[in-house]
């Protein structure tokens, strides 16, 4: 199963945005100006990588995001729903305050997907209903 | 002042790679003018939805970013043009949940909602034009109900 990722962390999967793998969770960091081609781009990857490889969680981290306008909260929206049709939860991490405000106040309440404040929190809640990953939500390697 | 003439210009919007550019230069002016971080994020934001909208419905134009002062408060002034086939139910254009292409429905009204002065021209066949500016420091306009 984790045969199609490359290297510990199995390393970037894709042209734009690396899509990493941590036990059954996807983690995925946005940084900076997304182009709008590019977050499209990380729809698909996405949902081809778990049911590639069966992945239960997907972690995105917006912390280092600026803006999140209608476009991108609707494929955030969208990356939520098609996760899960595909078997897995998605939880969106670090949301900055400024943009949360603003989301607010535009009208987006992105329906379906689950906030966490931090990496290690949206971890939790993605591996407490995984039995199959509670022992190894960590890859282990054997030497 | 030498602080906000750095804020004047004029960007042609022709592809989502000109988006990022508009944002960038908008959340530049907006911090050398002196806008806090929330609202630096409110107009960068807005400014992203109307250039989104100059770009699918207006088929590309301009965004002309011009800093102003009234009465010694420093504001940004965002101008969005496009030749485009123009919106003919303004009003339905502005509610929330139209839409008439790939986004939300919240371009317009949800833009309008971010800054302080909004104003849109269009007629059908001759485009549109959008006009929207913020103040530094000054509270957000009233909610409205719509």
């Amino acid at each position: 199963m984790s045969q199609a990722f490359p290297g510990p962390y199995g390393g970037p999967v894709t042209g734009h945005v690396p899509v990493l793998r941590l036990g059954e969770v996807l983690l995925v960091t946005l940084q900076g100006d997304l182009h709008d081609s590019t977050a499209q781009q990380l729809q698909q990857d996405l949902a081809e990588t778990i049911s590639r490889s069966g992945a239960t969680g997907v972690i995105i981290d917006i912390s280092g995001v600026e803006i999140v306008d209608s476009f991108l909260g609707r494929v955030l929206a969208e990356i939520a729903g098609q996760t899960e049709l595909l078997a897995a939860r998605t939880v969106v991490v670090g949301m900055r305050p400024a943009v949360a405000i603003t989301l607010v106040e535009l009208g987006l309440s992105l329906p379906g997907v689950h906030t966490a404040l931090s990496t290690e929190v949206a971890m939790e809640l993605l591996t407490q209903h995984a039995p199959s990953s509670r022992y190894g939500g960590l890859r282990q390697e054997s030497p | 002042m030498h602080t906000a003439a750095g804020a004047q210009a004029r960007l042609p919007i022709g592809s989502d790679m000109d988006l990022v550019w508009v944002r960038q230069h908008v959340r530049q002016a907006a911090a050398q003018i002196g806008f806090g971080l929330v609202d630096q994020t409110k107009l960068v934001t807005a400014a992203s939805e109307l250039a989104r909208n100059t770009l699918v419905y207006g088929g590309g134009g301009i965004m002309e970013a011009e800093p102003l002062t009234e009465g010694g408060v420093p504001g940004l002034r965002l101008t969005f043009r496009d030749e485009g086939p123009g919106i003919a139910d303004l009003e339905q254009a502005l509610s929330d949940g139209f839409t008439s292409g790939g986004g939300l429905g919240m371009g317009l009204g949800g833009a309008r909602r971010l800054v302080h002065d909004f104003a849109i021209e269009s007629n059908p066949g001759s485009g549109t034009t959008v006009r929207v500016t913020s103040w530094v420091g000054r509270p957000p306009r009233p909610r409205e109900e719509t």
